[in-house]
């Protein structure tokens, strides 16, 4: 199992994205500039602020040379998890659905946060046992999921909405407390949470393993089909 | 980009949120105007202007709708 993690000029989380998937897999960078993969099974866009955040969160990323790598990956059923700037990427991209605004509080939050699992038949969430709330931490100021009406019934028709916040948890406004989605071929995966900096008992929580842990799985199960 | 010498038109694009979408900043500001005494202020909303010269002004709309707005969220004005 390998893991590529995007470096973009601004991204600040790929370091612990690295570290996090090396738990679960090799893992190496992916240079925004280049168009090589590296033959990696998953890809991971990390958070931060990628070109400094410029016109709106992850506007000006979407269009790196190996964003246009990324999405034909992805195109092609390849792996993608988009973490809090990695999914205002991926939702500037088309690869998923609706768009991140700004907190209803206009305020930076930095918390950790209770995660209900929605759907555990995702290559992102399989090893997740039913049930089982996720303790991971949210940091962000542009972090309120929207999806035009239609678009929302869809999305929950379908089984796309993966993870929301806890009732009564919501931190940023998000509709319907959304806090992950993927899309429709369930192969592309954002969240605002942080699961790479919950992967260590250091830090209270290592919940966030699971994610990767869940990648691998589905990748060896696959290897084997 | 090769010295052209084709003229430049200036441009203004205005870019606001879409009606109807939770807009805080403007709901912000709307409260700070009132505090300020400035009674019977409705519908503030906050956007973004962008100012640019370009060769080719057809070319506008779709550097709206690819870059410069994002078009589930917001509406775009060329002046």
């Amino acid at each position: 199992m390998k893991f590529g993690v995007v470096r973009f000029p601004g991204s600040c989380d790929e370091v612990d994205a690295l570290g996090a998937a090396a738990l679960a897999g090799e893992a190496v960078i992916l240079w925004h500039a280049e168009r090589d993969l590296h033959g990696v099974d998953a890809v991971v866009v990390p958070g931060g602020f990628s070109y400094g955040d410029y016109l709106r969160a992850g506007a000006i990323a979407r269009f790196a040379p190996v964003m246009e790598e990324v999405a034909e990956f992805a195109r092609g059923g390849g792996l993608v998890l988009g973490i809090c700037n990695g999914f205002q990427v991926l939702c500037e991209a088309g690869l998923l659905p609706g768009a991140l605004l700004p907190n209803l509080s206009l305020r930076f939050i930095c918390r950790q946060v209770l995660l209900d699992v929605v759907e555990h038949d995702t290559p992102f969430t399989c090893a997740w046992e039913p049930g089982r709330t996720l303790s991971i931490p949210v940091k962000h100021t542009t972090g309120r999921f929207y999806a035009p009406a239609p678009e929302l019934a869809r999305l929950k028709a379908g089984g796309q909405v993966i993870l929301r916040y806890a009732s009564g948890t919501n931190p940023n406004g998000s509709l319907e407390d959304i806090a992950g989605v993927c899309n429709e071929e369930r192969n592309v995966f954002g969240l605002m949470p942080h699961p790479e900096h919950a992967v260590d008992p250091l830090t209270g929580s290592t919940d966030g393993l699971l994610i990767f842990e869940s990648l691998r799985a589905h990748v060896d199960e696959r290897a084997y089909v | 980009m090769a010295p052209s010498n084709a003229r430049l038109m200036r441009a203004r694009v205005l870019v606001r949120p879409k009606q109807g979408i939770l807009d805080p900043q403007g709901q912000t500001v709307e409260r700070a105007l009132k505090a300020l005494g400035f009674d019977g202020v409705r519908n503030v909303s906050v956007g973004r202007l962008i100012e640019l010269e370009l060769e080719d002004p057809t070319a506008l709309p779709e550097m709206c709708n690819r870059l410069l707005a994002n078009p589930l969220i917001e509406d775009w004005e060329i002046e």
